[in-house]
């Protein structure tokens, strides 16, 4: 068996960049995800690696969704604790996103779903590069207000199902207001993935950091 | 030697991959075999006196430094039944090495190395002696069913705890009995060679759950 180097330190030279996406059950990371690949695949060369509680479950949506080649995503198991698999032991996410860049390199973007989790739950800077957490109008509009490190800390965050809104009673201007307060310049999409199945307004910010993850230096 | 270190990666929260290894005690949970404190004791035990030992001694066999790793590596092979469980071995050897590599000088060339291996030569490279390494190995037999049952059976954790300070006198003596075959005056055919059928057996079943939380 040939002796690849596993243990190189992240280069920024010739490995993709690496988006984690993080966030409640049912907030739609996995829909966001199917968006991103339909969105950017013709244009980026992409993987997709899963850590949903029930192993297959989100990998199976991806590949009968049809958004990406089967070997193209790969399935993590988190031992029932999926914060702990993004943020304090990151060795199989780690692992995963390796294969995938040594079976299909070079790769543009490599996206980490993380399994449904809390708020306070991010991933760690040695697995991505950028996060996004997804939260979702239904899950209640004081969510922004409430804070934690997924809603203050993460580089996008998305509120989805702004289609939903209406029938659920949350006020997409307090969400905006509450988002603001805590994330300061940070930006914050409001998105519907059922009027926007392509999710253009997260694909555009994936281009943008995508270009200027390229154009900066490595930070060792 | 520093006995900090020897704790440091036995530790759960040592950042190798452990936290989604359950030995096996999914599967035994998904078929109703361990379902208390009681069911779960007699699986720990036949974990240790089985997959433990077998564990123990390749870990001090391969901390020693006396064999080249490919035979080890063939030894390993040959205790494991179960085509799941050598996968799983591996994949959790590599993610120790790639952990362990950050802070102790670990050879490149052991990259595919199995658990109990990989175990063996990161406690060589951080200075430990092989009964360490062979402690090491059976000790996380014991904790990664142990932990994983506070998980998926909502058991008492204090109890968990308890029953496997029950168990340390048996992790002494799994690690001695492994660690003697270190000096290198026995061959390596008479390594520990402990297997449980229904864990192979349920090793591959558990490859084919629509549910699956851990990794083994």
């Amino acid at each position: 068996m040939p002796h690849e180097d596993h243990f190189a330190a992240a280069a920024r030279g010739g490995r993709a960049l690496r988006i984690g996406i993080g966030g409640p059950v049912g907030s739609g990371k996995t829909a966001l995800v199917a968006a991103l690949c339909r969105t950017l695949g013709d244009e980026l060369r992409l993987g997709v690696v899963t850590n949903d509680i029930y192993t297959e479950e989100d990998a199976e949506f991806l590949r009968r969704a049809g958004v990406l080649a089967d070997d193209r995503i790969v399935a993590v198991q988190t031992g029932c604790c999926p914060h702990t698999a993004i943020r304090d032991d990151i060795s199989a996410n780690l692992e995963a996103v390796e294969d995938l860049e040594a079976r299909h390199r070079p790769l543009d973007l490599v996206l980490v779903e993380s399994g449904g989790d809390n708020l306070t739950a991010t991933f760690s800077r040695g697995l991505v590069d950028r996060q996004v957490f997804v939260i979702d109008v239904a899950g209640g509009d004081k969510v922004p207000r409430k804070g934690g490190p997924g809603v203050t800390s993460a580089d996008l965050l998305v509120v989805n199902k702004t289609d939903l809104a209406s029938m659920v009673g949350a006020d997409l201007a307090v969400m905006a207001r509450d988002a603001r307060a805590k994330r300061g310049d940070a930006p914050v999409l409001f998105s519907s993935l059922v009027e926007d199945r392509g999710a253009s307004g997260a694909a555009d910010w994936v281009r943008a950091e995508l270009a200027a993850w390229r154009s900066s230096p490595p930070t060792g | 030697m520093s006995s900090v270190v020897a704790l440091l990666l036995a530790d759960g929260r040592f950042p190798s991959g452990g936290h989604a290894q359950s030995g096996g005690l999914e599967e035994a949970v998904t078929t109703r075999s361990v379902v208390d404190l009681d069911s779960l004791r007699a699986f720990v035990g036949g974990r240790l006196a089985t997959g433990g030992r077998v564990a123990a001694g390749l870990a001090a066999v391969a901390c020693a430094g006396r064999w080249p790793m490919d035979v080890l590596d063939a030894e390993a092979d040959a205790r494991m039944a179960s085509p799941a469980v050598r996968a799983a071995s591996r994949r959790q050897g590599r993610q120790l090495l790639r952990a362990a590599s950050h802070g102790w000088p670990v050879p490149v060339e052991a990259t595919s190395a199995h658990f109990a291996l990989a175990v063996g030569v990161v406690s060589a490279a951080a200075g430990l002696a092989p009964v360490d390494a062979a402690r090491w190995a059976a000790y996380d037999a014991v904790m990664s069913c142990s932990t994983a049952a506070v998980r998926l059976l909502g058991l008492d954790p204090f109890s968990v705890a308890a029953m496997v300070a029950g168990f340390a006198v048996a992790i002494d003596e799994v690690a001695a009995e492994g660690a003697a075959f270190a000096a290198g005056d026995r061959a390596l055919e008479e390594l520990p060679c402990g297997t449980a059928p229904l864990l192979d057996i349920g090793a591959e079943r558990h490859l084919t759950r629509e549910v699956r939380l851990f990794a083994s």
